[in-house]
Parts: structure tokens; sequence; C-alpha cells
């Protein structure tokens, strides 16, 4: 099969004014020349999808796979090289892109088929099933505006997928929506692989790379550093987010970096409080159990724990020798317990890695990079991502205190 | 659950670029085959603006009706500018200006009021300002119902000779509409302070046009000069047809005696008002290439510089 989507050394600058000069007297004042950055936000990027492919896009926030997807659907015009495509894409960027939340879920479907470049007559005849797949029967009349982001997402999707298009290029709006519609969507891009068309993903989120694509790329600050196998591509995700966090610390943990294996990690396990269930609630206390064997005794050791959120912000980043823990002498195996006496997070998948160095970092002994996870639930509808204790005090003027 | 009817057995489409801009003419085959998106697009832009008003369409009647108002008394009763049917004459001037200047504002502003959409989706962007004429287009055929209550309600009959040049004149209007929407569109995403600078070159452009003054108190002293406003054939063809009259004969109230006042040109027949109409649609056709020339340059960066 051949292409569908090439992109031949394609870059992409963006000018970063520092003051935006929107207005023509300040073109006028500078002679059109506004002080600027320049930032490449893409740089000679190479990637071939063929016909009925799926591949999946990660990267870290700011990476360029954004980028790239809106210079693949023509909204962006890279600063060089070459992108073709062959047949039609439907594309999803965002959420809700294209809906008007004045109009209803009605008129939002005829217009965003007309976007896509569909005629109304085609719209029509899909009409039925872009309703029945989006469930959202009874409020198809009703303005977009009152409408949950969920059945935001789900109307977009339904519309995207039922377009008919050859190539649907998809940007993280799955991760909106409950579990049942994100199952279903799962469901019709797997029918879509079948029927042979082609798929571009972005997403942050390794199992749906495992579970959904052909193969991965993996873009680090405009670079693509990984064209490959799902499961390689999510171990290099993993490596450029762990580069990212370590790099301020100077760790040095970084992969890449050649391990000596004189102290081995055998195995690792997240203790939740309640062992019936794999997840925490917000502020409890968890604990992160690290098995090591050390064939030889190794004198200079410090074990080190990192954790990241899934956007690949460093939450935690500490080692027994910054909290002034003299390991001594390891020999044989043993176990080295990281108790968290509480984890204020909110809701979200962690990803936690443990290593093992010397003193000045000079020596990586062994490293386990986010294979594994700290998942919390959280049952209040508090949003955000930090579990604040918080107190709320209301004095009413008749002196009568409440507290909460 | 719903299934998706096609399958893709078919062989595979051939290529196209991506990252090439189309030149003048593929822009205006891309807009062609975009073009019931315009349609969408023109009944969006007409459905929001009613849609939470108790009058609704009713609106677009009361801009005119105010503008009549006020001229009529201003021209009619304090200067006595003596044209009779005043009304006529000026709705028949004031609706195709109206369809200019307000299709004109909308359509400069048609870009970064839509952010959200050049942000996220591909689609020919000329569309756009298109769907801000078309929204215009559409209140001027309210507008012109307005027009045929008042000729009934005066039992004024129009030139039916001259009527069949209504859609040439309209077509240029459009024309010209096109062009200058298009390129100012362009423009105003990288100097935002185009649509206010437009606000005052069209309140000095509609006091150049002969609209609320007859065509003739202008051109017998400056001659031919005054063709080359383009609104000017346009206008004055509406007039011709609507209005019906080149010479009028003005009657004082206080019982003076009657004088003439020259509305239009005498001599001019059909072929003069189209030829005028002809040099407009050339010149708007070349300027309408260079707009989407313009355009297609300045396009590159718009969803960034949004």
């Amino acid at each position: 099969m051949g292409a569908v989507i090439e992109i031949e050394g394609v870059s992409k600058r963006f000018r970063l004014y520092k003051e935006k000069a929107h207005s023509l007297k300040e073109r006028v004042i500078k002679l059109g020349r506004l002080p600027y950055e320049e930032f490449w936000a893409l740089r000679d990027i190479d990637l071939e999808v063929a016909q009925g492919e799926t591949v999946g896009l990660l990267g870290h926030n700011g990476s360029g796979k954004s980028t790239l997807l809106k210079c693949v659907t023509g909204i962006l015009l890279p600063t060089s090289g070459r992108i073709a495509k062959a047949g039609r894409i439907a594309a999803l960027l965002e959420l809700g892109s294209g809906m008007h939340p004045e109009l209803t879920g009605r008129e939002n479907i005829y217009m965003n088929g007309a976007l896509l470049g569909f005629s109304r007559a085609h719209i029509d005849t899909i009409f039925d099933d872009i309703v029945a797949f989006s469930e959202i029967e009874t409020f198809i009349d009703n303005q977009v505006k009152h409408y949950s982001s969920g059945m935001y997402a789900r109307l977009a999707f339904a519309v995207a997928v039922n377009v008919d298009p050859e190539i649907l290029v998809i940007d993280e709006v799955l991760a909106v929506g409950d579990e049942s519609f994100a199952r279903k969507c799962i469901e019709r891009i797997k029918q879509f692989q079948r029927e042979g068309r082609t798929i571009l993903l972005v997403t942050h989120q390794a199992d749906m790379v495992r579970q959904i694509c052909d193969r991965a790329a993996v873009l680090d600050r405009g670079n693509l550093v990984t064209v490959g196998a799902p499961g390689e591509a999510v171990l290099s995700f993993r490596d450029t987010l762990l580069k990212r966090g370590l790099d301020p610390v100077a760790e040095g943990v970084g992969p890449g970096a050649a391990t000596t294996k004189q102290v081995r990690i055998v195995d690792a396990a997240i203790v939740y409080p309640d062992p019936a269930r794999k997840h925490l609630f917000p502020s409890e206390p968890v604990t992160i159990r690290l098995q090591y064997e050390a064939p030889r005794p190794v004198v200079d050791v410090v074990f080190a724990i990192n954790i990241h959120d899934q956007a690949g912000n460093l939450l935690l980043g500490t080692n027994t020798d910054i909290l002034g823990i003299d390991v001594g002498t390891v020999r044989g195996s043993g176990e080295v317990t990281f108790a968290l006496d509480r984890v204020p997070l909110l809701d979200g998948v962690y990803l936690v890695s443990l290593g093992v160095h010397s003193h000045d970092s000079g020596i990586e002994y062994d490293h386990r990079d986010q294979r594994d996870f700290l998942e919390v639930l959280n049952p209040s509808k508090t949003v955000g991502l930090v579990h604040f204790p918080l107190h709320v005090e209301i004095t009413t003027s008749h002196g009568a205190e409440a507290a909460f | 659950m719903a299934s998706i009817s096609g399958s893709i057995d078919t062989p595979q489409r051939p290529l196209s670029e991506v990252s090439t801009r189309p030149n003048p003419l593929q822009r205006a085959a891309l807009v062609w085959r975009y073009r019931e998106l315009l349609v969408s697009l023109v009944r969006k832009e007409l459905k929001i603006k009613y849609k939470n008003s108790a009058l609704g369409f009713v609106w677009s009647l009361l801009n005119p009706a105010l503008y009549l108002v006020v001229f009529y008394i201003v021209f009619q009763v304090f200067l006595k500018n003596g044209i009779p049917y005043f009304a006529i004459f000026l709705l028949a001037g004031l609706l195709p200006w109206n369809l200019y200047g307000v299709a004109l504002g909308a359509a400069t502003a048609s870009i970064t009021s839509n952010a959200s959409l050049v942000t996220k989706v591909w689609f020919p962007r000329e569309i756009l300002p298109l769907a801000a004429i078309g929204a215009g287009l559409v209140h001027f055929a309210l507008q012109t119902l307005v027009l045929f209550a008042a000729l009934l309600l005066f039992r004024y009959p129009p030139a039916w000779s001259y009527l069949p040049l209504i859609p040439l004149a309209l077509f240029t209007l459009v024309l010209l509409l096109a062009a200058f929407s298009v390129g100012l569109a362009a423009i105003n995403v990288y100097a935002r302070d185009t649509q206010h600078l437009l606000e005052l070159a069209l309140l000095a452009w509609f006091w150049m046009t002969p609209i609320v003054y007859p065509y003739r108190q202008v051109a017998d002293r400056v001659g031919s000069l005054f063709l080359l406003n383009p609104l000017t054939p346009i206008v004055i063809t509406f007039q011709r047809a609507i209005y019906n009259k080149t010479d009028v004969v003005s009657r004082p109230k206080g019982g003076g005696p009657p004088s003439v006042i020259h509305v239009l040109p005498p001599h001019a027949d059909w072929l003069w008002y189209t030829r005028n109409l002809g040099i407009v649609i050339v010149i708007s056709s070349l300027m309408l290439l260079g707009a989407l020339a313009i355009f297609g340059r300045l396009e590159d960066n718009f969803a960034e510089e949004i």
C-alpha cells in the first residue's frame, strides 16, 4: 500500500513577538520590524503513513505534535519541507472545534459537515447515524452551549467518524467524555482500521498507543525522536519525559546512560492502603517498595525516586542522599520502602521512576523508569491537580459562626 | 449502533500537496467546491444575529428606515431640496450602499472574529469574507421589500426598460465588494485597526457617492471624474431603473416659481449605464484576482497571527 500522508523534511518556525503589535500605528512606527524571537516548533520531520495504518504521535506538551497535525491538515503552512496527502481528512483537533455554542446540535452537525467539505445532502443521509452514535437524541435541538463537555466531544466525534473520511486525524479528544463513550470511540476506530482507513492520532496515553496503533512516533522539542513499534515508542516517550524531569535536578539518571548493574532493581511495587482497590483517594498514604540485589558489596549507594504526571511534569524528585539517609554498604538482596504519608493529589495516573546510583551520580547502577503507576481517584467534584487541605469558614453579621 | 456505509476498497487517491498554497484560480475553484460551507456560514451568521432578539429580521429593516426618516427630515423639510418622491430616490441609492457598507465592515472583521474556526479547522478562508457578503445580500433582499412597499404605496412606476440592468448592477456591486472584502479581511489579521480605518473611509465614501444628492449636482461641476468612484455607476443605475427620472420639476410649497432639478444625465441611454458597469466589472475582477493573491500570501500565517 502506498503512503497516504507524506511528510518530508518539515520544519515550522514560529515568531514570538515580544509585544504583539496588532495595530497599524505600531506597524507604521516600527516600519514592520518588530522584535521577535524565533522558535522552531518542528525541525526536519520525516514521516510516512501508509494506507490503512494507524500511527500514534506521542510527545509532552510543547513537543510539536499539535503543530504537526495542524500542518498535515493545512491549517498551518510549514516553513520548509513538503506534506502531501491522499484523500479527504476529517480532523478533530480540539474539543468542539467548529461548533458554535449558539446553534443547536442539529445545526452544528450540518455546520461541521460543511466545514469538513461535505454537502447538506450527504449529511442528510448520515444524520441519523451521527445522532445515534452521539447518544444525544433528546438534546439534538438544544443549543450546544447548554451541552456538557462530554456531549460536545461526543457530537464532534460522531460527525468526524460518520462523514466517511479516508483519513482521520484526532488530537487527544478521546480523553474527554465518559468511559463507556471512550470505549465506543475505540470500537469505532477499530472498525475504521478494519475498513482500511488511515488514522493519525495524538495522545499522551501510552495505553492507547499500545491498544490501537500500528506504529508510533515520538516528538521531543520539535524533533522526531523515534518512529517504531508502539512498545518501543512508549519506552522512548518515557525516556524523553524522564530526561526532561531530571534535567534541572542534574541527577544524571537519564536513560541511555549505561547502567553497571552492580546493584539491580529486581522488582518494585506500589502498595495501596486498601489492597482491595488499586487506587488511592486524595491524601491517602501510599508505599512504594523497591527490591534490589547486589551480587557483590557496593559501598556508595543512593536510592532515588521520581514521580511524574502524564504531561511529564516532575511532581517529586528526591533520593536518600537529599533526605540525609546513609544507605551504607549494600550487599545481597534487600528492600527499600518509600512511604509517602499523604499523596495530596486529585485525579490522575502518576508515573513512578526508581533509580540506584552513586553519590556524585557518576555511576548509575540501575533504573526502572515509569514502569509503575500510582492512580489517584477523586470521589469529590473538586477539580485540579493538588488536594489542598482546605477549610472554609463563613462569618455572618449576626455573629453566628458556621464552620465547614 | 450506526454503521459506516462505504468502505475503502477503491484504488488509492492521488497524493495532493498540503504544504503549497494554491494560486488565485485554484483558490477560486476551492471556494466553489466549498460553496455548501458558504451557505452554511451565511445561515449561521443570520441565525446567530437574530437568535435571541424578539424582533428578529425586523432589525435589519429598522436601519434603512431610520436613515430614510432622518434624511427625509433634513433634506426635504429643513434644506428643502425639492426632489419629489425623495423617499424613493433615497431608497434606490441607499439599499445598494447599505449592502456595500455593512457587508464590507463585517467581511473585514470576518477572519479575526472567527479565530476559533481559523485556528482549528481547515477550509478555504476566503469563504469567511464571502459569507459576510452573503449575509449582507439576505438583508439586502429584505430591505428591497421595503422599497417594493414604497413603490406600491406611492403607485410609483419604475423604468421597466432599465430594470434588467439591476441584476447586472447588483453583480457588479458584489464583485467589487468581494475584491475589497477578501483583501481587507486578510490585512485586518495583521493590522487590526484596518476595520476602524474602514469605518472612517466608508463615512467619507458615502458622501462622495450620489445617494442623498442627485448625480448631476456634482457631475455637472466635476464631469466624468465622478465616475471614478466605482460605486457611482452602480448607484445611478439603481436610481435610473427605480427612480426613473433624469430631470424633475420642483414646486416649492410656498408657491414660488417651479424650478428644474437635474438628477441623472439626460442623454444617457441603456448602453451608457452598461458601459460604466462593464468598466467597473473589469476593474473589480482584476482587483479580486489581486486580492486573492494578497490573501494567499497573508493566509499562511493566519492561524499564528490571530
